[in-house]
């Protein structure tokens, strides 16, 4: 594929507001993981909650919009001074030549929940102040995006679960290589609800502890919220030091709904087809930030898939340990943490992570390391066998 | 402009079973009587997977499994992408409702089938397909997007591109707050270069501002039409039905248009 210039990004999760907070967190191996006290919620387990949402209020031209998701989705837009780049772009291209691609899992699920407990006693009927459309529907968080940023091109919502927001580059790259658009604002939002937390649980995949990915004793993840944009033009970088999309893989596992394939196919497939996007052989990878969840199946599934491709000399581990499994940001907030990796040479290691899992094989790293970044790989895997590997890297 | 290429068409949907049987209700050479849409599970998929699959997964591999009888390719050698305005309402329903009274708890299959791409996981599972696959949704205009999608693919990556489309209708109380008009679903695959199969062309364009979306002369297919998303694509079906060359329009988002130039060959 076309490289594309990564003109801009943002970033909000429990470990704070803005690049500078993930990037410092990174650094001090502080996680945001916390013992969860979200809502009416009974479970012992830890969560990487975002501060604040409860207390904040959309901008009052889209109040119907109103839930956690694209309250998160506000604060989102409103870090790094990704409105502004998003103002410069618009006046380059024109409103209606920047796309807007999101992705998320659960979108406003919760405002549905909420709205369950206050349905009317006689009728059955939800609240008059549900509004179904700017909150519930998952294509909500686009429209409430694209006229938040006042854009008017393509948008639409990829929901695949755990692969959704790094998917969205995919899309844009396609888009823009295609004509339809010029430049495209992609990332999304995740929230946390009672579905995820409960459905979790009856899996048996939620941990009682911080998670530990790659751990010999890891016993599931830690959900986390989250929310991350980036800005994609076409044309070259413009300078050395920019950090570009260079490939975008992926692929179906055709195994299981909730469980990945044993051997990793699916994985292996998405990786290698992002290899062949970028032109890149497996030893053009500096680090892989993998999808790492930090349960016993899914990290031996990558572990194998990663082994196959790489073996056991590239740098990999998962910052789950920091933010919690962020399910639909997951992809737009561990791209962002490759690049902030390439920019900051920085290869971040594994928290929580106490005694590796000796049955896995690749270069799995615990304690973070300085180092020279060229090129980052960026896994997400999720539900229904969806698998999508991201290249960033200096330009070629 | 994107250029694609027809090569096989499926469709169920009220009074609608399969593209052979539709084709003269569609082409308005019989008359449309709209009976409940017949729902059967895939026999491809494992026992245990089909049980637990809701109406929009049955829509789907229903409607994805005719058009690639019909193109006469192989559905785990092409891409897919499937698009729905909002996934599985009962399922939905079942959930939050649960969640709503004092049991905290989700069943570990109705969480699994929560996701939007329920229907593409099963897809993969029903047809061993590992190659991409995009879930979309874009709310009333979910078909659009689809479109719009495919087509990119398509164009940019030269692959053939499965494009499914579904949608149901919600209990209440859902029904009252997204009534959805009933359970349809479209598929079409396409491809990149005219092939021994191919029957049409069309050209998409994305166009920046909102024309009238093209219609349907029976007023019933008509109602179908603006009551349930995924059937945005009867127009497009009709005019394959009839082997007419016209330009359709449907209706996008952001104040956006697709333009579809509908050649049969």
């Amino acid at each position: 594929m076309q490289a594309l210039q990564i003109s801009h990004l943002s970033i909000v999760n429990s470990l704070g507001a803005g690049l500078a907070a993930t990037a410092d967190a990174l650094r001090a191996r502080r996680s945001g993981l916390a013992p969860c006290t979200f809502e009416n919620v009974a479970l012992e387990t830890y969560a990487g909650e975002v501060a604040g949402l409860d207390d904040s209020r959309l901008r009052s031209d889209l109040a119907d919009f109103d839930c956690r998701n694209n309250r998160l989705a506000q604060l989102g837009l409103q870090q790094d001074g990704f409105v502004d780049a998003v103002a410069a772009a618009q006046k380059k291209y024109g409103a209606e030549r920047i796309g807007v691609f999101m992705g998320t899992s659960t979108s406003g699920l919760l405002q549905t929940e909420l709205a369950y407990r206050r349905r009317d006693p006689q009728s059955g009927a939800l609240p008059p102040d549900f509004h179904y459309a700017q909150t519930h529907n998952t294509y909500c968080l686009a429209d409430f995006v694209q006229r938040y940023l006042g854009l008017k091109g393509p948008a639409f919502v990829v929901s695949s679960a755990c692969s959704s927001t790094a998917k969205v580059f995919g899309n844009a790259a396609r888009m823009i290589a295609a004509g339809v658009c010029d430049a495209a604002v992609v990332g999304g939002v995740d929230t946390l609800c009672l579905t995820t937390l409960y459905g979790f649980h009856s899996l048996g995949l939620i941990s009682r502890t911080p998670c530990r990915p790659f751990d010999v004793a890891r016993d599931g993840i830690s959900l986390g919220e989250g929310a991350g944009f980036a800005l994609l033009e076409k044309g070259t970088a413009r300078t050395d030091e920019a950090v570009m999309l260079l490939g975008v893989g992926e692929s179906s596992d055709a195994h299981h709904m909730s469980t990945p394939h044993p051997q990793g196919l699916g994985a292996q497939l998405a990786m290698h087809r992002a290899l062949a996007s970028a032109g890149l052989e497996p030893q053009d990878i500096d680090y892989i930030n993998l999808h790492g969840t930090s349960t016993k199946t899914n990290d031996a599934s990558e572990d194998q898939a990663v082994f196959e491709l790489f073996g056991d000399k590239t740098p990999c581990s998962s910052t789950k340990g920091w933010t919690g499994h962020l399910l639909g940001a997951a992809g737009i907030t561990e791209a962002i943490i490759s690049i902030l990796a390439i920019k900051h040479g920085l290869i971040p290691g594994s928290l929580h992570t106490q005694m590796l899992d000796p049955e896995l094989r690749s270069n799995y790293q615990v304690d973070n390391r300085d180092a020279r970044l060229q090129r980052v790989m960026s896994n997400s895997f999720g539900f229904g066998g969806s698998n999508c590997s991201l290249i960033f890297g200096r330009p070629q | 402009m994107m250029r694609v290429f027809v090569e096989g068409v499926g469709v169920l949907g009220p009074g609608l079973t399969g593209w052979q049987a539709s084709r003269p209700v569609l082409a308005g050479e019989a008359p449309y009587v709209a009976t409940a849409t017949v729902l059967t599970a895939s026999d491809l998929l494992p026992a245990a997977e089909r049980r637990r699959t809701g109406t929009p997964v049955k829509l789907a591999l229903a409607v994805g499994c005719e058009a690639f009888a019909n193109a006469g390719r192989d559905a785990a050698m092409t891409a897919n992408v499937l698009t729905s305005s909002g996934g599985d309402g009962d399922n939905v329903h079942q959930i939050c409702e649960t969640l709503a009274v004092a049991v905290l708890e989700v069943s570990p299959t109705r969480f699994h089938n929560s996701v939007h791409n329920a229907a593409a996981g099963y897809w993969s599972i029903a047809t061993h397909s590992r190659e991409p696959s995009t879930s979309l949704c874009g709310h009333d205009a979910s078909f659009a997007a689809g479109l719009l999608e495919a087509s990119a693919q398509i164009v940019v990556d030269g692959k053939p591109v499965a494009l499914i489309a579904y949608d149901h209708a919600y209990p209440e109380p859902l029904h009252a707050v997204r009534p959805i008009g009933g359970n349809f679903g479209a598929a079409f695959v396409l491809t990149p270069h005219a092939t021994d199969r191919t029957f049409a062309v069309w050209d998409v364009s994305l166009v920046a501002s909102v024309e009238s979306p093209s219609s349907l002369d029976d007023s019933a297919l008509e109602a179908l039409r603006l009551t349930v998303p995924a059937a945005r694509s009867l127009p497009l079906l009709s005019a394959l039905a009839r082997n007419a060359t016209e330009v359709l329009m449907l209706e996008f988002v952001g104040g956006n248009s697709l333009r579809i130039a509908v050649t049969p060959c």
